[in-house]
């Protein structure tokens, strides 16, 4: 059916299509179409020549509806002669063109020549153009044994608004397995190549549609939807995040899926169905995840060395013709390969497709998400996409970062250049993230030590609250005495310590100094305790505590006296030159006591302390 | 000298002991803060961020709605993708605490600016709270005992199997928070108890609505505190403070309680909440005899009117529960209550309860593997606290009790015994431990002065019979200390042993060792659910065995007959009769619920023992209890279960066994093994040619776990 149609609509524009445009012929076209996968390219050299006296400057090239719909990328350059090297090649312009006189059910594009041709000139430029979906499944649906068979059409003679001197065309296809293709003169074939041609001197807007009807196993991978979002980060990181819905865009399969024959003879049962992809990323691909909705996929392999990253990934099942999966891949670039400055601006230079491998996107949408405070942002795409801006609160954002997006449809990976996003961003604002915590954590603080500090009482002259302010007050009362019931048991250690001095060297002057030290010392103690035991006697919430506080400034006071009658009766043994034995004698039971008060003391400390 | 310096330099920075205190336990605090958090990762780092098991999925579910949708959205939800074609009212039948609360901190974190991921925020809810219980262990520690005893609360309970098996991160369910509450609210109305201050009170009641609104398991607190005031009253320890905390948390926390939907006037209609509102009433009994106590001089008459008023207050009572009983106001006990109280009830009465393994009776290994050295320091604990018997020991005392009891009749109730025996043991080691450190240092000074000087006169004597027991004190004491720490290392180590082996697997993606050590991974649920996300038509409606549903939704997105939340035994008890029955009869059932795709779990080629051909017995249990035309013993042989060639014919070719092994006898799965041997039952299967007339095999896993078959439309009848 549909094939009948579109012969039969393309035929009648032949017939209406007389008249020719221009005295331009083409005295040579070469067509070679490549079917080896689902993507459909056909690489044209065209050889023109100008037969009239006029200048000309642009060459025409058509395309029937049903092609131009399906028609992704067209490129035209300059031909090369087969020795030299590919990649000088210069590119010519090619724009979309609506000559008058011509018939409505065709498209034109027009090729700008780099320089007029004058007559009797010729010129040979080479056209690739890339199609989408111009294979059709044939049948539509297949069960699991079945092959994929597919179905491709075209015109064997090259439809031109010129005059076609010479031309021939080549088919390439996957495999040797041909269910059928039209015959006309001229046509041979070798292994899985089919040729047409050469015809001669046809006239304008020939056509003779041919189908050629074959097996094709290569995966139909079909993104119906690719959302590319490209963080730039300037701390060093290019976030890549690729959302895709994917589905085989093969015949559909019918029937049962079984895993016993799918797992047993994938070759066979199965030989429509793709089980993984692969991703060209670039060099220096890191944190590369590949996840959907529920998690985390686990079938992937990731191989990478300094020229390339190689990622294959399986989705969780085979995909069969029809069958819909959807998955995230992501990555993280190293900034310095991608970010670079130019007068005064920074542009972002990244590939604009996918990574994938032979992989038609119907709708791709690359956003790019620009650090927050970017400004004077713009684009250039090496193709006209549709473009707007949009904004995105990622973390710790205040208005949110900017987000240039851009949409294509029907891409393909010929389109899978550099493009440029140029912005100005100052490198202070890379600062502002980072003060934000540390203020956050600040304040924080700052809230944490008021709290402490702050009374934050709503009754001032309850009883429970006066209570509790007087009780703070006897607290910080007895801490005090605490803190002078120390500095006294210090000074006993020192005296003591002047005693065992006293043992060592003899020098009773210096022990008599150090016995001086520290009566003053003490006795400067007891004054400043003597303000505090009045204002516990005097405060009703100390009343518990009173008695044991009073009780160890008298156990201290005793320890004291101790210390110091030990201290003296030393001392005045070894003024007396007295053995060390018999001082010591002297000197046993007081250490005995002393030991035990000390003791006493330290265990009514201990008490206070936990209060 | 310069040590004198340096000293001296240092003294305004030297803090206090009280200070150094604080700062030690503080950083304590901190340290098991972080510990309880980062113990629970091991599922994260093991496999992924992701939701865990079957009832956490229906929660992420729920919770992605409510932040998409709102609140009023939520709880006004018809969810029309469950229960096909019945539907189930989500806003009336849920506690909705959990997905408030991640969805808070889901929009906390978006104020603040963090753009998380909502599924990130529901797999570290449990952890969180697990944190925050944790500091509550302290608190309620310190309560009952000391702060000495609330550190090592913190600490058991931080890291205490019995709790992590709930609060994993990706374990997304309602313990996860409820746990945290229960302990919340019963610190609370402790220290209400003890302080009878009007705002603890309060605070209590608000804690008692955050657990209802959280768990179902708020029965066991609307009980148990009760049951407590009642022992107080009955132990004479009755007090204002005990009068103002029971009434403030009673009466408010009801109040509080009736806004949650689900539980709705339960408080004042059921039977299980009645002990509550008893003991509220038999509370203004007492507080009214008090009052005429203290009017009365005369303790005759007293004696008199005392009599009178409790009988009249008792037949007042059982009048009314008996009223309420006869006319249907007040609800009989459920079935679920019963089955609590009594083990053997669920067996007889409720096969769909019995048919869940955390419903069994725990066996003593779960107890040991979920408490370890907690379940000896337990009785220790008790007897510390019977030593110092106090209001709030007692209540720490009768909680351990009870949910002890209740953890021996379910597995999944040792959950709510962990806090308790947590609290009880750390009392056990706090007190051991101080008594231990006392007895050291008391002994180090005693020996220092000993050293300085020697014997003599007469106090000598006295401090020389000391001596003679301090060798042996002292050494006894280090032995004891150090198998104290011995055995508290033990502990830990055990628990992160078992958190990491045992707890931490989120039982959607299975892990199995390869044959050359490596890990292989068994993701076939989540093949399955995307294959039918993706595959199938939005509307599609699938079958599968109740456990399944929950994640069938919320992976799949796909409509199911019958899920987790088994509301509606009829509904399971139909699809347990379609699974058992011919194809033919199955079909008919499958027409009338409008199935699409039937989806079966399989374990035979992988040996993943916990599939549908091991669960079939229940479903046919279940099926008969509802459909007499389904009886058990048509599947089994004398009495016994199996899937060879011995099986039963109506076994052999029901639509499980079909589905469960279509086209399995042509597969090898075993080297040595003849076809189709099933490999998780051990067994070469017993019917090979299996043809299915009125479905068709749709797909199924890498790995066989899940089928997933499409019924077929009817045939032309011309």
């Amino acid at each position: 059916m549909e094939i009948s149609r579109f012969g039969l609509l393309v035929f009648t524009i032949a017939i209406l299509a007389s008249p020719a445009l221009s005295d331009l012929v083409l005295s040579k076209v070469d067509r070679r179409i490549y079917l080896t996968s689902q993507i459909v390219r056909i690489s044209s050299t065209l050889k023109v020549e100008n037969a009239g006296s006029e200048m000309v400057s642009e060459v025409l090239l058509a395309f029937p509806e049903l092609q131009a719909k399906n028609l992704a990328y067209l490129m035209a350059a300059q031909h090369e002669g087969k020795g030299k090297a590919k990649n000088s090649v210069v590119a010519l312009s090619v724009e979309v063109a609506s000559p008058k006189d011509m018939p409505p059910a065709l498209t034109f594009y027009s090729v700008s020549l780099p320089k007029g041709l004058a007559e009797g000139d010729s010129f040979t430029f080479d056209v690739l153009a890339v199609y989408t979906h111009a294979l059709q499944p044939i049948p539509e649906q297949i069960t699991q044994a079945d092959i994929q068979l597919v179905v491709y059409q075209e015109s064997a003679y090259y439809l031109s608004p010129y005059v076609v001197r010479v031309q021939s065309l080549s088919i390439k296809l996957p495999d040797s397995r041909i269910e059928s293709y039209t015959k006309l003169e001229n046509t041979k074939i070798h292994g899985s190549e089919i040729k047409y041609g050469p015809y001669e001197n046809l006239p304008t807007f020939s056509y003779s549609p041919i189908v050629v009807h074959f097996e094709s196993n290569q995966p139909f991978a079909v993104a119906q939807e690719l959302v590319r979002e490209i963080e730039v980060s300037h701390w060093g990181n290019v976030q890549v995040t690729e959302h895709y819905k994917l589905v085989h865009g093969g015949a559909r399969s019918k029937g049962e899926f079984s895993r016993l024959d799918f797992q047993a003879r994938p070759n066979l049962r199965g030989a429509s169905a793709f089980r993984y992809l692969v991703a060209n990323l670039p060099p220096r691909a890191h944190s590369v995840y590949y996840r959907d909705e529920i998690g985390n996929i686990s079938t992937s392999y990731l191989w990478g060395d300094s020229k390339k990253t190689e990622l294959l990934i399986e989705p969780r099942y085979p995909m069969f013709g029809g069958w819909k999966t959807a998955f995230t891949i992501g990555y993280g670039l190293p900034l310095q390969d991608f970010l670079y400055k130019s007068e005064g601006k920074r542009f972002l230079n990244i590939t604009f497709s996918t990574p994938m491998v032979e992989l038609i996107i119907d709708t791709l949408i690359v956003k790019v998400v620009l650090p927050e405070g970017s400004s004077d942002i713009s684009v250039s795409a090496p193709f006209p996409v549709k473009q707007w801006q949009e904004t995105k609160i990622s973390h710790l954002d205040i208005d949110g970062r900017p987000v240039v997006v851009l949409e294509k449809t029907n891409v393909v990976p010929e389109h899978n250049q550099y493009f440029q996003v140029y912005y100005k961003f100052n490198k202070l604002s890379m600062l502002r993230e980072p003060l934000m915590l540390i203020s956050g954590f600040f304040f924080l603080f700052v809230a944490c030590i008021v709290y402490m500090h702050a009374d934050i009482s709503i009754s001032k002259s309850s009883a429970s609250y006066l209570a509790k302010q007087q009780w703070e007050e006897v607290q910080g009362a007895i801490q005090q005495v605490q803190n002078i019931m120390s500095r006294c048991l210090t000074t006993h250690d020192k005296l003591e310590a002047s005693l065992r001095d006293l043992s060592r060297t003899g020098d009773v002057q210096a022990c008599k100094a150090a016995r001086k030290a520290a009566d003053g010392l003490l006795k400067e103690l007891s004054k400043e305790l003597k303000p505090l035991l009045t204002f516990l006697h005097s405060s009703p919430s100390a009343a518990q505590i009173l008695p044991k506080v009073e009780e160890l400034v008298a156990k201290e006071r005793e320890l004291q006296e101790k210390v110091m009658a030990k201290h003296s009766t030393v001392v005045d043994g070894y003024e007396k030159k007295s053995g060390a034995r018999d001082i010591e004698n002297r000197v046993a039971l007081q250490q005995q006591k002393l030991t035990a008060l000390r003791q006493e003391v330290d265990n009514l400390l201990e008490f206070i302390d936990e209060i | 000298m310069s040590s004198m310096i340096s000293s001296d330099l240092l003294k305004p920075f030297k803090l206090k002991t009280k200070q150094q205190e604080l700062l030690i336990r503080v950083s304590i605090l901190c340290l098991v803060y972080i510990l309880a958090f980062i113990t629970r990762l091991f599922s994260v780092l093991r496999y992924e961020s992701m939701i865990h098991e079957f009832d956490p999925y229906f929660n992420y579910r729920t919770t992605l709605y409510l932040t998409q949708n709102g609140f009023y959205d939520f709880w006004n939800w018809f969810d029309s993708e469950s229960w096909y074609p019945l539907g189930r009212i989500i806003g009336g039948t849920l506690y909705p605490g959990l997905m408030v609360t991640a969805a808070l901190i889901y929009r906390l974190l978006h104020f603040l600016r963090f753009a998380v991921h909502i599924r990130e925020v529901c797999v570290l809810t449990a952890p969180f709270f697990a944190s925050n219980t944790t500091l509550v262990a302290y608190f309620f520690g310190k309560e009952i005992w000391d702060s000495g005893a609330g550190l090592v609360a913190a600490i058991l309970i931080a890291v205490c199997p019995g709790y992590i098996s709930r609060s994993v991160a990706g374990s997304y369910d309602n313990e996860g928070v409820a746990i945290f509450a229960l302990l919340f609210t019963f610190y609370l109305f402790v220290k209400a108890v003890n302080t009878g201050s009007l705002a603890w009170g309060l605070a209590s009641a608000f804690g008692y609505f955050y657990m209802v609104s959280a768990w179902g398991g708020y029965v066991f607190i609307i009980n148990l505190i009760p049951l407590y005031v009642l022992v107080l009253l009955i132990t004479g320890r009755y007090s204002m403070r005990l009068y103002v905390a029971y009434n403030c948390m009673y009466i408010l926390g009801m109040l509080l309680a009736m806004q949650i939907r689900f539980v709705g006037f339960q408080h004042v209609q059921s039977g299980e909440h009645m002990a509550a509102m008893g003991v509220f009433f038999l509370m203004q009994v007492f507080y009214f005899l008090d009052w005429v106590k203290h009017m009365l001089s005369d303790t005759k008459l007293f004696q008199a009117f005392l009599k009178i008023t409790v009988t009249f207050a008792v037949a007042v009572g059982a009048v009314a529960l008996g009223v309420g009983m006869v006319s249907g106001y007040i609800s009989p006990w459920t079935g679920r209550f019963y089955s609590l109280l009594d083990p053997t009830y669920a067996k007889d009465h409720i096969p769909i309860i019995a048919s869940v393994s955390e419903h069994q009776p725990t066996a003593w290994s779960s107890f040991m593997f979920d408490f370890h050295i907690l379940l000896f320091l337990f009785p220790a604990g008790l007897y510390f606290c019977f030593k110092r018997l106090s209001d709030a020991t007692i209540f720490i005392v009768m909680y351990g009790l009870t949910s002890l009891y209740f953890a021996g009749v379910m597995v999944r109730l040792i959950l709510v015994a962990t806090p308790a025996v947590c609290l009880i043991s750390a009392i056990a080691v706090s007190a051991t431990v101080k008594n231990l450190t006392v007895l050291l240092r008391s002994k180090n000074k005693v020996v220092q002065t000993g050293s300085t000087k020697g014997t003599s006169s007469g106090k000598a004597s006295s401090k020389a019979s000391l001596d003679q027991s301090q060798p042996f004190q002292k050494n006894g004491a280090m032995a004891l200390l150090f198998g104290a720490f011995y055995l508290l290392s033990k502990y830990a180590t055990h628990c992160t042993w078992v958190t990491s082996e045992a707890y931490s697997s989120p039982s959607i993606v299975l892990a199995a060792r390869g044959a050359h050590g490596n890990r292989v991974i068994f993701d076939d649920y989540r093949e399955a659910y995307f294959w039918l996300r993706q595959n199938t038509p939005p509307d599609a409606k699938v079958m599968s065995w109740w456990d399944y549903g929950y994640q069938i939704t919320a992976m799949g997105n796909r409509t199911v007959i019958v899920d987790n939340n088994t509301w509606n035994n009829t509904h399971i008890a139909t699809v347990g009769r379609a699974m058992s029955s011919y194809e033919d009869e199955a079909y008919e059932i499958m027409r009338s619920l409008d199935v699409d795709y039937v989806l079966v779990v399989f374990g035979g080629v992988t040996g993943y023992s916990s599939d549908d051909i091991n669960k079939f017995l229940w479903m046919v249990r279940i099926g008969g209890g509802v459909f007499p035309v389904i009886r058990e013993p048509d599947y089994l042989v004398n009495g016994e279960y199996r899937v060879d060639k011995g099986a039963a014919p109506k076994m052999l070719n029901c639509l499980m066994y079909k589905l469960s092994y279509y086209r399995f006898g042509e597969l090898v799965t075993e080297y040595g093994r003849p076809p189709g041997y099933d490999r998780a039952r051990g067994v070469e299967i017993g019917n090979k040619d299996i043809k299915l007339e009125h479905l068709e095999e749709a797909f199924t896993t890498s790995n066989w776990i899940v089928r997933i078959y499409k019924v077929k439309p009817p045939n032309n009848r011309w």
